[in-house]
């Protein structure tokens, strides 16, 4: 690995130029895809995620299929070009194992299978473009998608990460960020109630720090929920072929 | 999908008995064309084609890779299709299928065989390194003619490729040499054969209820890859009409990638 930036600068700003509690700029569509019963662009920072959805359905291979409800399965897929280092290997690795693992588990939480059973929810997110926080923005993404794709849920919830720099908390790493800083820590809040429906955390905090970084995950989130729910709003008004907003401009978070 | 091929077979072949495609088209006209270049950062060079509601994106990166035994004086280029399960409700997940990879290499011919891009002067160290250039196809919406959509994507990324700086016989991805030097606009004409017609470009269901579909692709005044796909026969009059066809489009779809 290269020699470590410096990641705070002088001026108290962040390599980018964002302020400690910043979020890169983010621009979130709905219904980007034609096949898709839902779909869902997110751009956010560099990182480009798009998200399919396809159910309920037919549940194949039947012996995954419960009687009670629909089995809601989300799958975490990196495109080979989306680094900007070496060509990818395609297929899954241990690290999308875990992330579809994780992803699924939040969202089997607020959508309301009772009402499918044996049938299959199947939500399918390809990593177009990375740079540190994919799994946050997919799954923002594959929450716009499932409600795009008029999947009843308790919650459109969305994800934001907090970490340590430099012993300073600070919202929403980026790739460098990741890489060089102290922490990270990804976290999905159900926008109703504030709970927490997808956790993660590596590096050394004190429990305070965890607490303060929580806690600016949280307020960010809000923010990200607003623009989830404009997306779904402007979706609305779509109707014909689309084609697909790869080229959106992200906007600075208010 | 046995049950859909004959259900959509009969609804075009009745459509084609009164001179008529579902979306209103002449026998040899293209959907709308739409092509976005460069679309992505990390990747070397990128763009995303879209025809009717079929979306293929085409992704391209640069490595420095070991030259294959065989073609010790030759840069490597590589072409793989991902029928990711986003892009339509029978696309599953799990390795690559025969049709995906009958896509790749459909489209990997037709760049090889054009030598649009002269791979000999991708050696960097003879016999031991050279470029690798991958071309990844991602098909996110499947609404007929993977085939020209992704032919066209690949060919308006590669023409937008920049070139890292080679250093040390090592890749400097922060800053550019230039772009790829791309010789020849390569595109390729997609039929689809339903009784005695041909279908330029199908759609869909055009391709499902198909009895066998052809692609040719050519570069300048030759032919360079071309697939029978499909269980169904062609004559070789039939054949030679698809070829003087796939000359005179090719003007029209140029003009989408230039």
């Amino acid at each position: 690995m290269a020699e470590k930036p410096k990641l705070i600068k002088d001026d108290g700003k962040r390599l980018d130029g964002r302020e400690l509690d910043e979020l890169r700029p983010v621009a979130i569509k709905a219904r980007v895809l034609n096949n898709a019963d839902g779909s869902a662009l997110v751009i956010w920072g560099k990182n480009k995620i798009v998200a399919g959805v396809y159910g309920p359905r037919e549940c194949i291979p039947r012996h995954d299929q419960s009687p009670y409800r629909a089995v809601v399965r989300c799958r975490y897929n990196m495109a080979p070009f989306c680094s900007l280092e070496e060509h990818g290997r395609s297929g899954p690795s241990r690290r999308s194992q875990e992330l579809s693992k994780v992803i699924s588990e939040a969202f089997q939480n607020v959508i309301i299978a009772e009402n499918f059973p044996k049938t299959a929810i199947d939500v399918y997110i390809d990593v177009l473009q990375s740079d540190g926080g994919t799994r946050c923005a997919a799954l923002t993404a594959a929450a716009v998608a499932i409600a795009d794709a008029g999947i009843p849920c308790k919650d459109l919830i969305c994800a934001v990460a907090a970490g340590k720099i430099e012993g300073k908390i600070v919202l929403d790493l980026s790739k460098d960020e990741d890489n060089y800083g102290q922490s990270d820590n990804p976290i999905a809040f159900a926008s109703r109630n504030d709970d927490i429906l997808l956790y993660q955390m590596d590096g050394l905090l004190t429990r305070e720090e965890a607490a303060e970084a929580v806690e600016m995950a949280r307020v960010a989130a809000k923010k990200v929920h607003e623009l989830q729910k404009k997306a779904l709003q402007e979706s609305f008004e779509k109707s014909g072929r689309i084609i697909f907003p790869i080229d959106e401009k992200p906007q600075k978070v208010q | 999908m046995e049950v859909q091929k004959e259900l959509k077979h009969d609804v075009v072949s009745n459509l084609l008995s009164q001179g008529k495609r579902a979306d209103g088209r002449q026998k040899l006209q293209y959907r709308d064309i739409v092509i976005k270049k460069d679309v992505l950062e990390n990747a070397e060079g990128s763009a995303l084609c879209s025809i009717g509601k079929t979306q293929v994106l085409a992704g391209i990166k640069l490595d420095v890779a070991t030259p294959y035994a065989d073609r010790a004086d030759e840069g490597i280029l590589s072409t793989g299709a991902e029928f990711t399960p986003l892009g339509a409700p029978h696309f599953e997940p799990g390795p690559p299928r025969a049709e995906a990879i009958e896509l790749a290499r459909v489209v990997d011919r037709a760049v090889r065989s054009s030598e649009a891009i002269d791979l000999k002067k991708n050696v960097i160290t003879p016999g031991e390194k050279v470029l690798a250039i991958y071309i990844d196809l991602w098909v996110l919406d499947h609404g007929g003619n993977l085939f020209d959509a992704a032919l066209l994507a690949s060919m308006a990324a590669l023409k937008g490729t920049r070139m890292p700086k080679i250093e040390d016989g090592k890749l400097n991805r922060k800053e550019s040499s230039g772009m790829l030097e791309v010789s020849k606009d390569v595109v390729s004409c997609t039929f689809a054969k339903i009784g005695k017609d041909f279908l330029l470009d199908p759609s869909f269901s055009e391709e499902i209820g198909s009895d066998t579909m052809v692609i040719l692709a050519t570069a300048g005044e030759h032919l360079c890859s071309g697939q029978k796909s499909g269980k169904g026969e062609i004559s070789q009059k039939e054949l030679g009409e698809l070829i003087d066809i796939s000359f005179e489009k090719a003007k029209e779809l140029r003009r989408a990638i230039a």
